[in-house]
């Protein structure tokens, strides 16, 4: 038996104005793909009243490079587009392919993965399991069952477009009913496993706008399965070198550590100047890897993704290295 | 692959159900919406362990659309799959013993209805210290699971020696020692349980349910309901998977059939993924200790096996579970003195019970794994020291199991030459590894379930004046089969075709019992039965056409729809025209055929588990790469040959294997049932990591047949048997690869690091458990070998 979903209802704006009017209502919820948000409401983690649908709203689709010769990734592209497109960095379409699997991508859409809800094996769980638990911080109740003395939720940012976007120095474009207003990616997201994104509740995100990037990037992702599963650990890298292969600028963030993406900042000054020579990497996995305090609330347990932090930043830093 | 003197059997045709299942047509219980039905949902317990105060369900009951509200007081009668365990409750009653157990069900007018019904539904609850873990249950001061007070909550316990297993150790060169864990995990079958009951004006009540023993279930029922058998129908439909996790009667299909008999409409049950991890009956959690001594030639001259098994709240199948941890190590290896001591307890947690290769596979993952350490301590290769040991064809162990066919030399050799596991072991780069094992499991248990005399399976024929032919047989399709295998059976003694048969099947109204489709039984059991009745109606066409020829039955065939003169293709009678001589001649074409096992059990208490009327045997190497700073783990290729006696149809034997290696690989190296406290850590297939196909390699089955005297056309099991070997195979590979011990499944990529960490750091490069308890497992029973027995 599949799981049923609670009743709402649909609304179907053909325009990003009219979208923006219907969800200032408190009891409505945007749906791109469905993919994050039907599971939720299935396990109803969520229940909203009416679902404004961005599935007819033209001005969220298409992938284009603009004047400037920016990749513009519209909020309601699917990431098969994405993984497809020819228009997108390959680093982009490499992130976007290692998310769920080919069914899922399908549906799921560029902002639906960009405001993934921070996920936690203590509140994604169905109806029966949270109440024998007892709601956490996160699903109503006042305790984190990860840290039980925070006064935060720890819950998991689990996107795997974010760190790239972010180490590509990419931005968002949002629109409310007032206006619009263009954020780093960077900016858009904080630590905090409840309020993990800056957008307020009458934003949409409409455009992921990426600089053109003429360095080396990448994205490593760790997960049990070649498919289907979320990250226990993401990291992206985008450097540029000179000719000497000195590092001219770098940008290394790591996905699935903390409840916003992390940049590695002090790996990153540290990096600027020096060829990724083999120590260098690994004074810079170590700075990386340092402040990361993974919690025991995923798949394999946090000693692990401690430890695997290290390893991936080394890969990551090898392959942009690389000559 | 020849298909002997056989004209279908050994022939690799498809399913008889093929096309039905690959068009959809196939009518699943789910499937099933008989007029007015209605639909059924469990409340179930947010307590691992709990005294209910009180259940109030006046509100739900009031709830326009609800028919029925009802709980455990409605269904007071307490039953379990083994009659020593009676201890489960349809609805809870009274105490809720782990988190998910069903407390209430309803039964209303649509889905969104039955739900705000269960919401409406008020138990309070006052809570009992929780019994989680094992050192939990041997804890003295925490509360009886079942029963009053505190105490340890020990459920069952074994102890045999066969042999003198002292005068063995003091015999040997060389003795180890080694603790292993077996982590839990569930079945998964795609499809989740459902049942739709109705009740007839009459009062006759039939339940379809995706059940894996509509025999047990039908017992359950009469018991529970308080009616007699004969009113009460169940009818298996086509199991969307099974793998020992529908071989329970289940709460929800007790509860089904109450409700319809309450509200006189059909009720239907269909389990949410979650439901399913509480249903669970999995694989059990088993600590071991093994103690083994060795000549410095590699033979063993004794072993000592102590396990310990976490069983969850209920009996199920647990005592039977129990005594398989210790039962099939002599029937792959000559162990000339043998003590086997176990333990089961009861914990807060959903019941554990039979799962492919039900309690063997534990054992054969701690015993192959340590061969392997042992074989290194005396400088012997991996195949030298499981050739030195194999078990030999026609022998008896020292535990009074009778060996009858048995091909597992010719197993090794084939998996050892096609993987060329001499030129790769100990060989390859760091990181690339080779691992070997062998593997033993019956066809079928050699006793029922609960005692009696009658047949295990029976099968009736029926030919109509027109040529067709009906089976009738109580064993059930569980997506292995065994309906394809009965009606080639019979085809090929009819001089059929497997197709042309008419097939029904697991309906105790219109089939004669066939007691399940578990303990890799049907074939051997079914087969035989089905065999049977089909040499007599052989025998009356033979008799018939003979005196129409005025020829001798010697002189004659059945093949090709056709009885001729042997030799002359063209002569004699068309198959239908046979049917009118025999049925003028003697009457109505109708027969029946039956199997009962041999009596095998030896002379001791427990006797009882572990025989079976033949074994099948299996080697396996598997070749993986392992990365070493991630332990992500990567199986490139398994060969697998496997012992079958006689293949009735390798495209189906084929996919049993490679759905033996695929569920291993699951097992080994991602699948847990775990928990966190009385809570499962994630009852979804998002959490409960099964393969992809991106995980699935390449796998090479080899069939050998080593044509069993007693199988139907010689053949054996292949259902279980082939997983057993593969988990241990990846952890020897592993081993191979890195030279680190992980002695506990799941092998995940955590514990490879962790072992790989302290290998750095000079410390053994082991990963597992480190003791067991010091625990009284009662007195030894103290058994003679069987008379003759040779000790190797």
């Amino acid at each position: 038996m599949t799981m049923r979903l609670p009743s709402f209802d649909l609304a179907t704006p053909t325009t990003l104005q009219e979208a923006a009017g219907l969800i200032t209502d408190p009891t409505a919820t945007i749906v791109g793909g469905g993919t994050d948000l039907f599971p939720k409401m299935k396990r109803r983690q969520t229940t909203p009243v009416t679902l404004v649908s961005l599935a007819e709203i033209d001005a969220l689709k298409g992938i284009r490079i603009d004047d400037e010769g920016r990749c513009v990734i519209g909020a309601g592209v699917t990431l098969a587009e994405v993984v497809t497109s020819p228009h997108v960095p390959a680093v982009v379409a490499s992130a976007a392919e290692a998310i769920a699997s080919p069914q899922i991508r399908n549906t799921a859409t560029v902002g639906g993965n960009l405001c993934l809800d921070t996920r936690c094996n203590y509140i994604d769980m169905p109806e029966l399991w949270r109440e024998a638990s007892g709601h956490c911080l996160k699903d109503g109740g006042d305790t984190c069952w990860v840290a039980p003395r925070s006064d935060h939720c720890w819950a998991i940012s689990s996107t795997d477009l974010a760190p790239v976007a972010i180490a590509l120095g990419g931005s968002l474009r949002l629109v409310d009913a007032d206006g619009e207003r263009l954020v780093d990616v960077e900016d858009f997201y904080q630590n905090d496993g409840i309020d993990y994104h800056t957008k307020s509740p009458g934003e949409i995100v409409v455009e992921l706008v990426l600089p053109a990037f003429a360095g080396r990037a990448t994205y490593l992702k760790h997960r049990r399965r070649g498919s289907i599963d979320f990250p226990l650990l993401g990291v992206a890298g985008a450097a540029t070198f000179d000719d000497a292969a000195a590092c001219t600028g770098v940008r290394l963030v790591l996905g699935a550590v903390a409840s916003a993406p992390l940049r590695a900042t002090a790996a990153e000054e540290f990096l600027i100047g020096r060829e990724f020579t083999d120590d260098v990497i690994e004074e810079a996995a170590r700075l990386a890897s340092h402040p990361v305090r993974p919690q025991d609330n995923t798949d394999t347990g946090s000693r692990y993704r401690k430890w695997m932090t290290p390893v991936f930043i080394t890969r990551a830093l090898q392959e942009l290295g690389e000559r | 692959m020849s298909t002997g003197d056989y004209t279908v059997v050994g022939r690799r045709l498809p399913r008889v159900d093929a096309l039905q299942q690959t068009t959809g047509q196939t009518r699943f219980a789910d499937d099933l919406n008989p007029p007015g039905v209605l639909v059924g949902r469990q409340l179930r317990s947010t307590h691992a362990h709990a005294v209910i105060t009180s259940i109030d369900t006046a509100e739900a009951a009031a709830l326009p659309g609800v028919k029925a509200v009802i709980t455990g007081a409605d269904l007071p009668i307490t039953y379990g799959i083994l009659p020593v365990s009676q201890d489960e409750h349809a609805l809870a009653l009274n105490r809720v013993r782990h988190v998910g157990e069903p407390v209430a069900a309803v039964a209303a007018v649509d889905a969104e209805t039955a739900e705000r019904a269960l919401a409406l539904i008020d138990v309070k609850y006052e809570p009992l210290t929780e019994v989680v873990t094992l050192d939990h249950a041997l804890d003295p001061d925490r509360p009886l699971i079942h029963g009053e007070g505190q105490g340890q909550n020990v459920h069952r316990t074994a102890a045999l020696e066969f042999g003198d297993v002292a005068e063995g150790f003091a015999a040997a060169d060389h003795v180890r020692e080694d603790v292993y864990f077996f982590g839990g995990n569930t079945h998964a079958a795609l499809e989740t349980h459902a049942a739709v009951a109705s009740c007839s004006p009459e009062g006759k009540v039939t339940l379809w349910s995706s059940t894996q023993v509509p025999h047990y279930v039908h017992r359950a029922l009469a018991k529970v309901l308080e009616i007699p058998a004969g009113r009460i129908r169940v009818i298996a439909t086509p199991n969307g998977g099974g793998f020992g996790g529908k071989t329970d009667p289940f709460s929800h299909e007790l509860v089904a059939a109450k409700l319809a008999m309450l509200t006189g409409r059909p009720v239907k049950f269909n389990l949410s993924r979650e439901d399913v991890f509480y249903a669970h009956r999995g694989r059990h959690p088993v600590l071991m200790w093994v103690k083994t001594g060795f000549e410095s030639d590699g033979r063993i001259t004794a072993m000592h096996f102590k396990s310990f098994l976490d069983g969850g709240a209920f009996g199920s199948y647990g005592t039977a579970s129990l005594y398989y941890t210790g039962a099939l190590q002599t029937s792959t290896y000559r162990i000339p003195n043998y003590c086997f001591e176990g333990m089961r307890v009861f914990t807060n947690k959903p019941a554990c019970g039979p799962k492919r290769g039900h309690g063997t596979p534990q054992a054969r993952f701690a015993i192959e794994s340590q061969l392997d350490k042992a074989a290194a301590d005396l400088g012997l290769d991996p195949v030298a020291i499981r050739v030195r040991n194999a078990v030999e064809p026609f022998s008896t162990t020292v535990n009074h199991l009778r060996i009858t066919s048995c091909a597992l030399n010719e197993c090794i050799d084939a998996v050892v030459e096609q993987s060329g596991f001499h030129q790769k072991h100990g060989r390859l780069p760091k990181g690339r590894g080779v691992g070997l094992a062998l593997g033993c499991y019956m066809s079928g248990a050699g006793l029922p379930i609960y005692f009696n005399k009658m047949p295990q399976s029976e099968v009736q024929l029926k030919v109509d004046r027109g040529g067709g032919v009906t089976v009738y047989s109580g064993a059930t399709d569980i997506g292995q089969g065994s309906t394809t295998m009965l009606a080639t059976v019979v085809a090929e003694c009819l001089g059929l075709e497997p197709h042309d048969l008419t097939m029904v099947t697991a309906d105790t109204d219109l089939t004669p019992v066939d007691l399940g489709s578990y303990s890799s039984r049907v074939t051997f059991m079914a087969g035989n039965a089905a065999l049977e009745a089909a040499t007599k109606v052989r025998a009356r066409l033979l008799d018939a056409v003979a005196a129409k020829l005025e020829a001798a039955v010697e002189d004659l065939e059945v093949a090709n729809a056709r009885v001729s003169v042997l030799g002359d293709p063209e002569s004699g009678v068309s198959w239908t025209e046979a049917v009118v001589l025999a049925t003028a001649a003697t009457g109505p074409l109708v027969e029946s055929g039956s199997y009962t096992a041999p009596k095998l059990a030896g002379p001791y208490k427990g006797a009882g588990v572990g025989i079976s009327p033949a074994y099948s045997y299996t080697a396996c190497v598997v070749e993986l790469e392992v990365d070493a700073d991630t332990g992500m783990v990567e199986v490139d290729r398994v060969w697998i040959a496997h012992d079958i006696g006689k293949a009735i149809n390798p495209l189906l034997s084929e996919g049993q294997v490679e759905g033996g290696v695929y569920m291993a690989l699951g097992e080994v190296l991602f699948e847990e049932q775990a928990f966190r406290g009385g809570l499962h850590r994630g009852p979804s297939l998002l959490d409960y990591k099964i393969p992809t196909s991106l995980e699935t390699p390449t796998v090479h089955t080899t069939l050998i047949e080593s044509h069993d005297p007693e199988g139907p056309y010689g053949a054996k099991e292949v259902g279980q048997g082939p997983l057993l070997p593969v988990i241990p195979a990846v952890a020897n590979a592993i081993h191979d690869a890195l030279g680190i011990h992980i002695d506990e499944v799941p092998i995940t990529p955590d514990k490879i690091v962790a072992a790989m960490r302290d290998a750095a750091r000079g410390g053994t490069g082991r990963f597992g458990p480190k003791t067991v308890p010091d625990f009284d497992f009662g007195e030894l029973i103290r058994v003679e070998p069987p008379e003759g027995f040779i000790a190797p």
